[in-house]
């Protein structure tokens, strides 16, 4: 029967994207339909579920927590995506350059992209602490107040987001460093002859030929920032005072904390048209303006 | 100091009636030898930036991690102490052995690679011959199902945990090494990748394959797969470390201890240290140590395959 099946020039590539197709299926196009049905119920994982309408998207809209909640995430999503970027860029620029030194940096600050983001977070609790942190402790060594990094809720945000990007900016770089290199040097040569000023050439030149790999960069860290998870749950919990508290957490806590499946169910779906709304406009928005070579 | 490296005098410009030669107007003249000491001056001061820059950098990014190291290795008074101590005096393994008395960390680790390795190894099984389809045969439905597996890389794989936990304890799937590996063997990203290369494999080769009656499989494994040697190594470089870091999945698919792996384990010895997270660092250390190695010996292969995904 399988041997028949390989030997059918027809049906054999069928065979062979079955099981894929068949994993994907299960695990990523199955669930999103089983999540917005989840999220009509209410079901603690154990009893009967039961259908409840609408009736969790109408708690959630008129939970006050919720609108924090969804700030939250926005303002982690764009203090972290534009820090990124604006680092990524000057290191990329900085790095730009052949040579032993250039290469050791590169490696250097690429090297936190590779550990655990769970081995990051419990070294940065530790040098965050308030009171023996090393932070802290240089702070007040330079003669300036300390910081309550992980427990002014004024504060903890930033404080997770400079935990992000301090682990993927060294990628980022990267990425923007070999979109640089492969810019056509005749562009710059041109430019010389034409006694362009350095911030013109990298007005001008520059900034047009790597923006397919920049706006490439700003969706996927967009994207990932809504996925912040082992930072919140490692190093703060959602607190203080529920100023970590994101869309992806509230997702975690409600559902496996509170055992509230159907009301995390509708949270996730609120993430996820989120998510798609910012993917599509960002896509409208961009489609025009970025140079394509 | 100007003196030393002002260049040899320069002509003098003389356009004076009065002999040029007799004039005593000073051989160097501010007008010319200023540039050259500014331009000099400038390069002294780029270079000075830049290694400060440089060192800036190193501080930055190895900082966090010696400060690991060495709190690992020190006793509680140690890290407490103010000013910090930035060294330590005798190498101490105290917290190593505290931290493997209070967590079995054999059994995590044994987990840890069970479910990385399975990983790795679903995961080929599965894409090769998916991206060597979609790459050489043509078929009803091709790009449509193409289209699928490419949008299954825009899905946040966090967003669909819930429906798969559920999914899960139906199955009786809960706490097994297989429910963490499973969802990731049909990595999107890997058929794509692979397709990519399998695509650029010249077609007289395949042609010749086929005169000698060769098998698909054949095709596959002596001339698709040692093509794609460096394809192959790029994903799987990138699902090791991916797997071996990830901490969501093993946290949110398992109830008890019996699948969970390293990452899950290590935040554990968090409760244990009261005063200074002297066996937390070095519980730590467990999970940083052998990423960085890998990372230390292929780091030119790690950093083109992270950053290939990024250039188109």
């Amino acid at each position: 029967m399988k041997n028949a099946l390989l030997r059918d020039r027809r049906l054999l590539p069928y065979a062979l994207i079955a099981p894929a197709l068949v994993i994907l299926a299960v695990f990523y196009l199955y669930p999103i339909g089983y999540n917005a049905v989840l999220s009509v119920f209410s079901w603690d994982l154990r009893g009967p579920m039961k259908f409840v309408g609408f009736g969790n998207f109408a708690e959630l809209f008129t939970d006050p927590d919720f609108g924090k909640v969804i700030q939250n995430t926005l303002v982690y999503m764009g203090m972290e995506v534009s820090l990124v970027m604006i680092f990524g860029l000057i290191l990329a620029l900085f790095l730009n350059r052949q040579g032993w030194l250039s290469e050791f940096l590169q490696g250097v600050s690429f090297a936190p992209n590779v550990i655990a983001l769970v081995s990051v977070s419990l070294i940065f609790v530790w040098l965050m602490d308030d009171d023996i942190g090393l932070f802290n402790q240089i702070l007040s060594a330079v003669g300036l107040e300390p910081v309550g990094w992980l427990s002014d809720p004024q504060v903890a945000l930033f404080s997770l987001v400079l935990v992000s990007v301090w682990k993927s900016v060294g990628l980022n770089a990267l990425i923007i460093l070999s979109a640089l290199q492969s810019i056509p040097r005749y562009l710059f040569e041109a430019a010389d002859l034409d006694n362009a000023s350095a911030w013109t050439r990298f007005r001008r030149i520059t900034i047009p030929m790597i923006s397919p790999t920049l706006f490439f960069l700003v969706l996927v860290n967009v994207i990932g920032s809504f996925q912040a998870f082992d930072t919140i749950n490692v190093m703060t919990q959602g607190g203080p005072q529920s100023s970590t508290n994101t869309l992806i957490f509230s997702v975690y806590r409600e559902g496996f904390e509170y055992y509230r499946v159907g009301y995390a169910a509708a949270i996730a779906v609120v993430l996820m048209v989120l998510v798609g709304l910012i993917t599509v406009l960002y896509f409208r928005a961009f489609q025009k303006r970025v140079h394509y070579r | 100091m100007t003196t030393t490296i002002a260049p040899p005098a320069p002509p003098t410009a003389s356009g004076s009636p009065h002999g040029a030669a007799a004039s005593p107007v000073p051989p160097t003249t501010p007008s010319t030898a200023a540039p050259k000491i500014a331009a000099l001056l400038g390069k002294v001061v780029r270079i000075f930036a830049r290694i400060i820059v440089s060192i800036l950098l190193v501080l930055v990014f190895a900082g966090p991690f010696y400060w690991m190291v060495l709190t690992a290795f020190q006793t509680a008074s140690e890290a407490l102490s103010i000013p910090p101590q930035f060294w330590v005096d005798a190498v101490r393994w105290d917290n190593f052995i505290a931290a493997f008395d209070r967590v079995n960390f054999g059994h995590f680790a044994l987990n840890s690679v069970i479910v990385t390795g399975g990983t790795l190894l679903g995961q080929f099984l599965i894409i090769v011959p998916a991206a060597y389809a979609f790459a050489r045969f043509q078929f009803k439905g091709r790009d449509v199902l193409f289209g699928v597996v490419l949008a299954t890389m825009m899905i946040p794989g966090q967003l669909i945990f819930l429906p798969v936990f559920a999914m899960y304890a139906k199955m009786g799937l809960l706490n097994t090494h297989l429910s963490l590996i499973l969802p990731f063997i049909a990595s999107g990203f890997g058929i794509f990748l692979l397709r990519q290369t399998f695509m650029r494999v010249p077609d007289s080769l395949i042609e010749a394959a086929r005169l000698d009656h060769a098998s698909e499989f054949t095709i596959i494994r002596r001339i698709m797969l040692p093509l794609a040697k460096p394809t192959i190594v790029t994903i799987g470089l990138i699902t090791f470390i991916g797997t071996w870091n990830n901490y969501f999945f093993p946290l949110v698919w398992t109830t008890t201890d019996a699948a969970r792996t390293l990452p899950v384990a290590v935040p554990r010895l968090e409760a244990l240290d009261e005063i200074a997270p002297t066996i937390v660092m070095a519980g730590n250390m467990l999970l940083v140590v052998p990423i960085l190695i890998v990372f230390l010996l292929a780091r030119r292969h790690i950093i083109s395959a992270f950053t290939y995904t990024g250039v188109k």
